[in-house]
């Protein structure tokens, strides 16, 4: 647990040195504030909150902004009890976690949840039947899909991951995954593992997907940004930031930045869809 | 006057000694408190014979355990030559000016941070694995034994070379009179004198093998299934601690959490025995 907040504070210093070396924008909202926002959870959402935090704390100095991930589950949690004060989630949370907690849901972008293997990999496109297989452990090499003789690796994500949760719930139809399946524990890790394993599949947010991996189309239809937009590709799903409660003073700026013409730029520049 | 400052300074001294004590057996009871309402009804066993697939109501630990044990000792296999051999270097075997050296390096060694060595992991040893085995991800038991033992080594050398150098001069030099190499030496004086010094390095490294974390987390893949080669992808106690902890507070699966503690504090608590039973054995 130690080292995950190490990890994550390692994180937190990179965000504070690319954001003292970004350009001026226009946040002008923040102008006359200052104080803390901590972020935590869906690890999807990351690139837009950073942008976003980069932006922000460029113009306005005094405003300093952590962003940690751990998946949301964890976003959930941690805002519900007053760790944070924006919960970040891939998923809408349950009844059950708005009911407890009291959370508000703010439902900024939409979000796809997309296969992806190596680049070198010969096989671009899936079955929905072919993919259950996969994952469930049932087809082992990629030699009957038309790729070469290799066994598949397959990854997947751990239990607070709303990108797994979409996933296992649109894509696999609540199928098994197969034990011996390696976990990792963000989009970005799991990215990084498929570009480095040339017989790995596994699963991202659209948004995080880019050159260093091939995506898989899914019944001939591929994860592209139309796609998700249109309604055609159907493992989509929404990115919430979620307050315990109503937003008040800087947390509610916040959110009403995400919501602006500029946040809405961040996040279509970060692969995602704005919500109207 | 200088009874009264001995006095305060053992009552001062007293209380962090109570407290350290206090809090290991709060660890413990909290714990057991916890993990309670798991050992009822014979579901403790259950819980660490049985596996993992909460999706299927399974709460089993029995995969962490093999593969935290099949980790900590292969990691041991590994060290332990390395570091026999580099402490025999610099102890006995390595000009002077070399010796300083490689000591000042081991000592460097032990403060690197482990991540530091995960990272180094991922992308330089992972990639060489699956290549050279043509077996699963290359995240794996070997992997993350490898690097472990990198890890656990500088502790390792650091207690062999104090064993080492504790051997007295009077033996060295009768058997520099003797006529014997340096290398006679190290294999009929010192090794022998030193026992129980490797087997306190031993058994301290595993120790420290089997409460890492971070290392498992970063490379043995965390899967699962029960090992059943080096080259398959495991998740040991502590991953799995800090994978469950991430996600949950309340469910069955985070107080199987505590059944993972359970059995870590046993291990360790072997781990004391053993060292105690050793030092026992040399003070006689």
């Amino acid at each position: 647990m130690k080292k995950k907040f190490y990890w994550i504070s390692v994180f937190f210093c990179m965000i504070c040195l690319g954001a003292s070396l970004a350009n001026a924008g226009s946040a002008d909202a923040f102008n006359d504030l200052k104080g803390t926002i901590k972020i935590a959870g869906g690890t999807a959402h990351i690139p837009v909150m950073k942008a976003a935090a980069k932006r922000i704390m460029t113009v306005n100095p005094d405003i300093r902004i952590s962003i940690a991930g751990g998946g949301s589950g964890v976003g959930i949690k941690q805002v519900g009890e007053g760790l944070v004060d924006i919960g970040n989630s891939g998923r809408k949370p349950t009844d059950e976690e708005i009911g407890k907690y009291g959370l508000k849901l703010f439902k900024w972008a939409v979000d796809g949840v997309g296969v992806i293997v190596h680049t070198e990999n010969m096989v671009k496109s899936l079955t929905k039947a072919q993919l259950k297989d996969i994952f469930s452990g049932k087809i082992a090499n990629w030699k009957s899909l038309g790729g070469s003789d290799k066994h598949i690796s397959v990854y997947t994500r751990d239990e607070a991951s709303g990108t797994r949760a979409v996933f296992w719930k649109k894509a696999l139809d609540k199928g098994d995954i197969t034990a011996k399946a390696n976990f990792v524990v963000s989009n970005g890790a799991m990215k990084s593992a498929i570009a480095n394993d040339p017989n790995g599949i596994g699963y991202v947010s659209v948004g995080h997907m880019d050159k260093t991996v091939s995506p898989v189309t899914l019944d001939s239809i591929s994860p592209s940004l139309e796609n998700v937009k249109s309604g055609k590709y159907p493992v989509a799903r929404g990115l919430y930031s979620n307050t315990k409660g109503d937003p008040r003073g800087l947390v509610k700026v916040f959110i009403d930045y995400l919501f602006s013409a500029e946040g809405r730029t961040i996040a279509e520049e970060k692969g995602f869809i704005p919500s109207k | 006057m200088n009874r009264q400052f001995e006095k305060t300074a053992e009552m001062v001294l007293f209380l962090p000694a109570l407290l350290s004590v206090i809090l290991t057996l709060a660890i413990f009871v909290f714990m057991l408190v916890f993990g309670l309402p798991l050992m009822k009804g014979g579901r403790f066993f259950e819980l660490i014979t049985g596996s993992w697939s909460p999706g299927h109501g399974m709460y089993g630990i029995q995969p962490m355990i093999m593969g935290t044990m099949a980790i900590a000792s292969l990691s041991v296999f590994f060290a332990f030559p390395l570091s026999m051999g580099c402490a025999s270097l610099i102890s006995v075997l390595a000009p002077r000016g070399f010796s300083t050296f490689l000591r000042h390096t081991v000592r460097l060694m032990t403060g690197v941070p482990t991540v530091i060595y995960g990272f180094v992991g991922i992308f330089l040893l992972v990639p060489i694995i699956r290549e050279l085995f043509q077996n699963g991800s290359g995240f794996c038991i070997l992997s993350a034994s490898l690097m472990l033992a990198l890890l656990i080594s500088p502790t390792m050398i650091l207690v062999f070379m104090e064993s080492f150098d504790r051997v007295p001069k009077s033996y060295l030099d009768a058997a520099d009179a003797l006529g014997g190499t340096p290398v006679q030496k190290l294999v009929y004086v010192i090794i022998p004198q030193a026992r129980q010094g490797i087997w306190m390095g031993v058994i301290l490294s595993m120790g420290r093998s089997l409460g890492d974390t971070l290392i498992a987390l970063m490379l043995a893949g965390n899967a699962i299934a029960t090992p059943g080669s080096v080259l398959d992808s495991v998740r040991t106690l502590t991953a799995h601690i800090a994978l469950v902890i991430a996600s949950d507070y309340e469910s069955l699966e985070f107080k199987s959490v505590f059944a993972c503690g359970l059995i870590l504090y046993g291990f360790n608590a072997l781990i004391i025995v053993m060292l105690r039973y050793v030092e026992s054995k040399g003070t006689q």
